[in-house]
């Protein structure tokens, strides 16, 4: 069966069904779920640090604004030598880096002076985590602030991904290139990228998606592709006049 | 109540009974209005007009039958642009089967499915799109309303506003002030006054030296202000005062009548004030009853349907989708989702997963260039940033050149991209 004869399918399922009530099924995932995160906040971390507008230090320093934060940054808070090392040598709170911390912290900070055994269960981690996230900068304003959610893969089984490309999805994904990159090849600035052939197109793709391109903001488009869709894409300029 | 078919399509879709059948079809040819255009507005007009082939009709309404952009208008005050760049007509869009109406929306009737127009118009839609831009805030700075604005301008929608700033700056006394009041979150173009701040140092530095730069901001901090504050320090050494929430930025009121600022209590005599109030969306999304309590209009974030209104799309801007910023960039992003939306329930075409982007270039000074971007998809609650990048303090010259270079591309891309 070919794929676009599958992806038709799919999306008259989802044209019939997602504009009046069921939305379709969102590709990216939330952090966890932030209400039992307050809760477990409440329970586990709340003795010892505060979060909110008017939080202040306690024992632990003050968790607003933690996302995208260089730790030990927090001023007036005295941080164990361990803790401040790790700050000057560059560490910043993200999801990637709070989750082991949250997990064992003296795994991630040998010398932390933070009392805390730990919490194993990943899931209750993505629940505190979403919880924090909530009390911090939001993208909408600062966009460079910390992500929200997770990326997850584009939302085809794969089947669908395995069958050969789909130039109507090629052009749609075109869509999001031709922002900057003129459909009528002029080249100012920004390369053009009309009628590249294929193998080039999928070559350098795949360099910026494992980022040894280093543009980036090539990085973060080839990044969320994937080799499906980069081989539509390919096809699609390809063929353009 | 007699069971017209529009009102039978509308049972149809409620219940979800017409699995993948068109909701439009047989005699006559969909209809989509776009309200608005801009980078919202005509991207989407322009792709549903593209993609759909003639299978439907599109409207696009914008008071103005050249669009100014916003976007760059900051590097028509530093002298970088020429104003006529920054102007757009919307022939290729009309020559692409688009039918284009200069005037003014005053109303939409969701229950008839019409929006009515200044001119008397009532034009009927089977899908409308709201992409409106701002409006601001009555009462958001003490002391300033839109009567001010031609003694202290906002400039914050691009045209006649963006000329007279650039002349108040060019015509400073020596040694003046310029005062910023800066906008509350959430507004359009988060590092915007920022860089308006770098062109009108650039400005000054060369034509009146010893003037001073102030900014009243109600945040304590905002896009790219590592960024930004290297650059001011590095390019406009002591020109540049930013004064926080802290230190009573939150707090201003103006005088238009005495060229006054007042923080905490104390009134400043300055020569040019541009005041960027707190925003809304563009006045016809409340008129249409697609906003919530917060000014906005609250979307379905793998759509940008509205969540109001079954029949109505709301693009940038004037949108509560989430993570994305209020920019051209994400407003062109959204549009293409939602042209693709549209298409699918009009005609039957193809719905693929959502994918937004944006990024947003900065000029600090010339050939010095900084940008800032994310990727975003949708879940179940909002548009969410899943990741993102931004331009490193200390790149070298040749970096934030390449980087302006791109922006200068990237205006030419979006453009076309836009108006065709």
């Amino acid at each position: 069966m070919r794929r676009a004869a599958i992806l038709a399918t799919l999306a008259g399922l989802a044209a019939g069904l997602a504009p009046a009530l069921a939305p379709a099924p969102a590709p990216a995932e939330a952090i966890g779920d932030a209400e039992r995160g307050a809760t477990l906040f409440q329970r586990q971390c709340s003795a010892c640090h505060q979060i909110g507008a008017q939080a202040q230090n306690r024992v632990g320093p003050r968790l607003t604004g933690l996302f995208g934060r260089r730790a030990a940054s927090v001023p007036d808070y005295a941080y164990s030598r361990s803790m401040a090392r790790m700050g000057a040598d560059g560490l910043t709170w993200t999801l990637e880096t709070l989750d082991p911390y949250i997990e064992n912290p003296k795994a991630l900070v040998s010398g932390t002076r933070m009392a805390y055994r730990g919490m194993a269960d990943p899931e209750a981690r993505a629940a505190l985590l979403a919880f924090l996230r909530e009390w911090s900068d939001k993208p909408q304003n600062i966009p460079e602030a910390e992500p929200t959610a997770r990326k997850t893969d584009p939302d085809l089984s794969p089947t669908v991904l395995a069958i050969e490309g789909d130039p109507e999805y090629g052009e749609y994904l075109s869509s999001e290139c031709q922002t900057c990159h003129q459909r009528d090849g002029s080249d100012q600035g920004i390369p053009s990228i009309t009628q590249w052939p294929v193998e080039d197109f999928v070559i350098a793709m795949h360099a910026y998606k494992q980022k040894l391109r280093p543009h980036p903001v090539m990085q973060m488009m080839a990044g969320r592709l994937t080799e499906e869709e980069i081989a539509a894409l390919a096809a699609y300029f390809a063929t353009l006049d | 109540m007699t069971l017209n078919r529009r009102h039978f399509i509308a049972t149809g879709l409620a219940t979800g009974a017409f699995l993948a059948a068109p909701t439009v079809w047989g005699q006559a040819k969909a209809k989509v209005v776009v309200i608005g255009g801009g980078a919202g507005g005509a991207t989407c007009a322009r792709y549903i007009a593209k993609d759909s082939e003639g299978a439907v009709e599109v409207t696009l309404i914008d008071a103005n039958p050249i669009y100014t952009t916003c976007f760059f208008s900051n590097l028509y005050i530093g002298g970088f642009r020429e104003f006529e760049s920054l102007q757009h007509g919307y022939d290729k869009l009309a020559g692409a089967g688009i039918t284009v109406i200069n005037d003014m929306a005053t109303a939409v009737d969701r229950a008839a499915r019409t929006v009515t127009l200044a001119g008397g118009q009532v034009l009927p839609y089977d899908r409308l799109v709201l992409s409106p831009g701002i409006d601001f805030k009555d009462g958001s700075v003490p002391g300033w309303s839109l009567d001010a604005a031609e003694i202290m301008p906002h400039a914050y929608k691009a045209g006649p506003q963006t000329q007279l700033l650039k002349k108040m700056v060019e015509e400073m006394p020596q040694g003046g002030t310029f005062a910023m009041v800066a906008p509350p979150n959430p507004y359009r173009c988060p590092p915007g006054p920022y860089e308006r701040i770098s062109m009108v140092a650039h400005v000054l530095k060369a034509t009146n030296p010893t003037a001073k730069i102030l900014i009243l901001d109600p945040k304590d901090k905002f896009s790219k202000q590592p960024l930004f504050e290297e650059g001011w320090g590095k390019h406009y050494d002591g020109m540049v005062e930013w004064v926080g929430p802290d230190f009573g930025g939150g707090a201003v009121e103006v005088r238009p009548d005495t060229m006054e600022v007042v923080v905490e209590g104390e009134a400043q005599k300055v020569d040019v004030c541009n005041v960027i109030p707190g925003q809304v969306a563009g006045k016809i999304a409340a008129l249409a009853g697609v906003t919530d309590d917060s000014g906005w209009a609250p979307v379905h974030p793998d759509s940008m349907k509205a969540k109001a209104d079954e029949n109505i799309w709301v693009l940038g801007d004037a949108a509560a989708q989430g993570d994305m910023p209020k920019s051209a960039f994400s407003a062109n992003s959204q549009a293409k989702v939602a042209a693709m939306a549209i298409r699918g329930e009009l005609t039957g075409s193809k719905v693929f997963p959502a994918k937004y982007t944006n990024t947003c270039w900065s000029l600090i000074d010339t050939d010095d260039g900084v940008k800032v971007g994310a990727s975003y998809e949708p879940t179940p609650e909002k548009i969410a940033s899943v990741d993102s990048f931004i331009s490193a303090t200390g790149e070298d010259a040749a970096l934030r050149k390449a980087t302006y270079e791109e922006s200068l591309g990237w205006y030419a891309g979006i453009t076309a991209d836009i108006f065709g």
